[in-house]
Order: structure tokens, then sequence, then C-alpha cells
């Protein structure tokens, strides 16, 4: 069988084990529309006014900062906690035993992951368009889909270079939890921070959060006009995704640190 | 003499100023059971672990199936079975599930049926490997190992933590692989698991080989062991020492030796209680060779 056929077969065991932990599974889809709900609960749903005297409802201004959401926590958060679960149990020891070849395995691990992160995504907006009147994207869905993809493909590769900084499972959450939810603070993902101080500007400009908030913001925003495809921000994830596949690839490890 | 599975000529592996395995030489042939046995820390797993091709070494020549494990190719991988001393599977799949998708990594799979039949988890083939217990896992990391149909299959270590029954169970499942012309490298602490399936062993003190050969081998030529008790009170025999609460003659010519004794006994009308003579064991000749106080283990 050859490398990618081994990697689909891969993405069917992994799912075949994610659904058979339902509580698990429940949780991962439940967390997106939490937030979704939350947010309506706790802001209303009112239009609110945006650049050029246009109004936008509520929820379609914050369902970017939930789909980045998603997407961030199916791929990074998920795979870096999968990696290294794997990596303390002696999981990716004994597959790295067998003929499977490392990029089958690897390849089968973010390839789940991002089907479960897109799965999320039109849940979620299906969920909001439905119960919240969110203006599901159109002319700019293409983009929407390139956008997801690209942050997908980055931010498994960042989930996967993280894994060589984290010693052992018992710090896995402490860790992934602290290089994350500070940006997301910052990053307008869970409160919107109008306006920054240059040097907060600067930093979470730095980071690829918030860029890809915009490049999702994009496909939803009334102002857009055109495909709304955001490059500079796509190049910008694209980016730290790469420098995230360099670590991992060269300090990546098969069996529990000592 | 039938063709050699592994060969390792003066094997070194340095961690850092530590050298833990000191220069070994091993002929394992093919379709043999080969059994190699240590204290802990005396460098087991850190050869299997080169041999498998988990670690790099520091000095020395090593063949494992023709090929050279540090390379690892896909062709070694398929040939070789590895089960580890601890490893995780996915804790939600079943056991048939499991070994289904291990079959799936190798050109030439074992087919499932008889892989679980193998290793006796026929009744539990679709339970979830969380329902296993700690026996039954182990038998399915075996399953895992043996799902590629290999030549070669490296056991760590297979039975710790059975209890006896299913250590028994496990004997028979490793002398059926060696019916299959398996050949088979194993690590164990138990002398009577090397002594009653291992064709040679080869025991590790300190980073070096001390002893290899097959465990008859191994033990013959040493002192059979007269062991008996007496009443209190009774002074013992000449050439007798004291073992714990009983006492011990060690014979060069048993024969001739517990003769003496018997008549001895007879003589004075002692009941030589408890009376057993044994020809050493491979634990006898390991204890000689890994003690301290017989100059073993520095």
């Amino acid at each position: 069988m050859s490398g990618l056929a081994l990697a689909l077969r891969q993405v069917r065991y992994e799912n075949l084990a994610f659904w058979r932990n339902p509580a698990a599974a429940f949780f991962t889809f439940a967390f997106p529309l939490m937030f979704l709900v939350i947010f309506n609960l706790a802001f209303g749903n009112e239009p609110i006014r945006i650049e050029g005297g246009r109004t936008v409802r509520f929820s379609t201004f914050i369902i970017p900062a939930i789909i980045t959401l998603s997407i961030v926590n199916t791929q990074y958060t998920n795979i870096a906690m999968r990696i290294v679960f794997g990596r303390d149990g002696g999981l990716l020891k004994r597959v790295r035993g067998t003929p499977l070849p490392a990029w089958s395995f690897v390849l089968g691990t973010i390839a789940h992951a991002t089907l479960l992160g897109l799965l999320l995504v039109v849940i979620t907006i299906a969920a909001g368009a439905l119960f919240y009147g969110v203006d599901v994207p159109t002319t700019t869905l293409p983009a929407l889909v390139v956008t997801l993809i690209v942050a997908a493909a980055g931010y498994s590769a960042l989930g996967l270079a993280i894994t060589t900084v984290i010693p052992n499972a018992d710090a896995a959450p402490a860790i992934v939890n602290f290089s994350i939810l500070p940006l997301y603070f910052l990053s307008n993902v869970f409160i919107r921070i109008e306006d920054p101080p240059a040097w907060l500007d600067f930093i979470r400009e730095l980071f690829p959060i918030i860029h890809t908030v915009r490049a999702v913001e994009a496909a939803f925003s009334p102002l857009t006009s055109g495909s709304g495809l955001r490059l500079g921000d796509l190049a910008f994830i694209a980016l730290w995704g790469v420098a995230g596949a360099v670590i991992a690839a060269r300090f990546f490890s098969w069996e529990p640190r000592l | 003499m039938s063709p050699t599975a592994i060969r390792v000529r003066g094997l070194r592996k340095s961690y850092g100023e530590l050298e833990a395995v000191k220069g070994i030489d091993l002929d394992v042939a093919e379709g043999r059971v080969f059994a190699l046995l240590g204290p802990n820390g005396a460098g087991k797993t850190t050869i299997v672990e080169i041999l498998e091709g988990y670690r790099n070494r520091s000095a020395g020549e090593v063949s494992v199936l023709g090929s050279d494990p540090r390379d690892a190719e896909a062709l070694f991988r398929r040939r070789v079975g590895i089960v580890l001393q601890s490893t995780g599977v996915e804790p939600y799949l079943t056991v048939s599930e499991l070994i289904e998708q291990f079959r799936g990594y190798y050109p030439d799979p074992r087919p499932l049926d008889e892989t679980i039949e193998l290793v006796g988890l026929t009744a539990k083939r679709n339970d979830r490997v969380k329902r296993l217990s700690g026996g039954q896992q182990r038998r399915l990391d075996v399953a895992l190992g043996l799902a590629g149909n290999p030549d070669l299959l490296f056991l760590d270590e297979p039975t710790t933590g059975f209890d006896p029954g299913a250590r028994r169970d496990a004997w028979q499942m490793i002398r059926n692989l060696r019916e299959l012309g398996v050949t088979v490298f194993l690590t164990t602490h138990y002398m009577d698991e090397a002594q009653s399936l291992a064709d040679e062993v080869a025991i590790l003190v300190d980073g070096r080989i001390a002893a290899q050969g097959p465990p008859a081998i191994l033990t013959s030529g040493k002192q059979t062991r007269i062991r008996f008790r007496l009443p209190e009170g009774t002074p013992p025999p000449g050439g007798s020492t004291v073992a714990g609460d009983a006492f011990e003659i060690h014979a060069d010519e048993p024969t001739r030796e517990l003769h003496e004794l018997t008549s001895w006994a007879v003589e004075r009308g002692v009941e030589l209680d408890q009376l057993t003579v044994s020809h050493a064991s491979l634990e006898d000749v390991y204890l000689e060779l890994t003690q301290p106080e017989n100059g073993g283990g520095r």
C-alpha cells in the first residue's frame, strides 16, 4: 500500500477511535457552540453599526472569532495533546516500529483533525444562521474555504511544533493553554480591543491568531468587495506554519522525553 | 548450523560518560528462541533497542536479518515484530480492530483470526482495549507484534506481571511461534522462563556478557545440591553448610555423597526431613554471576 493510502487508513482508525469516546466528541463540538450561545446571551444580537454607516448583526460580527477558535482548537490544541499523550503512552514508539512511514502517520493525524475542524466550522455557521441570523458567505465562500485550509495546515504544523517543548503529558494542557489563551484575549477572539496601544498592536500582529480572525472576517463582512481573500494575512499564517513544520521536523520525538 | 538471524560484534553504547554496553558479541540462529537475561540496569533494554533500530550504537557491528537496524528501512520493519516493555494503544478500539489496523501496515500480514488465536484472545476479540485485564493487554501487545507475520519477534519482558496460569499460557504461545519457525529474541527477569523456553541464553552483567550458551550447557558441570532438615539439636554431618533453616551439601559426586549422607542418618536414627536433590538451575548460575558477594554485578 502506498504511503498516501496508509495515511487515509490512519484517518479511518483515528475517526473510529474519536467517536468511540462520546464524551470527548461531544465536548469538542459543544465548545464553539457554547461560545456562540454565551456571546449572544451576553451581548445580545442587536445590529451594530460598523464602518461606512452599515450595520451587521452581532452574531455575524463574532462568528469569525468563534471559527478561529474552532480551528485553533481542533488543529493546534487537539493535535498537540494527542501527540504528547501518544508519545508518553508509547503509542508513537510502537507505530515507529512498524513499516508505516512517519509522514503517513503524521498526515493521517492532521487530516483527521482537519476534517473535524471543517465539520465544526460548518456546524457552527449552520447553527449561527439557523438560530442567530448569521449571514452565510456566498461570493466570499471560496475565500473562506481557502482561509480555513491554510489555517488548518498552519495550526497543525504549530501543534506538532509545540510538542517539541512539552516534556510530558502532565504538562501538556498547561503549556498549550499558556501558549494560546493570552493570544485569544489580545487578538479579538474573546474580547475585541479596538484602538489598542501601539505596543500591544505590535505584539499581536506578530502572532497568527489576529491574522486568522481577519482573514475569516473578510468572508463575513458586508464591507468586503471582491473575493474576500486576504493574501497578506494568509501568507503570514502560512509562514508561521512553515516555521512550525521546520521545528517539528527537526526536533520531533517519537519516544517519551526523559 | 542454521543461518544467522542476528549477529552482533563488539557492540558498545555510551550515554555521555557512562558506558552502558561494553563490547558484546551475540549470534542468534534463525528459528531459535534466544533469551537475554540480566539484572535491571545491566543494559538489556539498550541492546534490544539497538537491535530494533530505536537507538544508535556507539561502536560495533550489528546485523539483523541481514540489515543494519540503524537504517531501519521499510524492508527491515516488514520482517521484524516488536513487543516493547510498555506501550500504548488506542483504548477505544476493539482487539480485532487494532490488530486489523496493524495488519494494514504490512504487505503480507498474518491472517486476523490466526493472530487472535495465537495469543488466545478469541473470546475477547470484540472487546475494547480499555476493558482488557493487564495480562490480556500484554497478549494484545504480542498480537500486534505478530500482525505483520514477522520472521523475527522481539519480546521485551513479555510476562512481567502475569499470574502463574497466564505465564504458562504465554510460554505455550512462544513455543507455538517457534514451531512456526519464528525467531524469538526474548528478554526476561524470570530464570524459569528462560530455562523452559530458550534454546540459548546470554547473561548480561554490567554491560558485558558473563555467560552464553544453551541452558543445559550453562548448568552442566555445576554442583548438585542436596538439601535437608534435621531435628533440633542434631549436629549436622561434615561437609554440610547452613542454608536458612536447613542444611545443604554441594556435591560434585552426588551418588556417593547422597549415599554417605543417608548412611550417616540411618546409623544415627535421624530422619532427613524434606530431603531434596536438585541439579543446579539457570537461576543458580545467574545468581552466581550477578550477586555482588560472588564478584558479579559490580
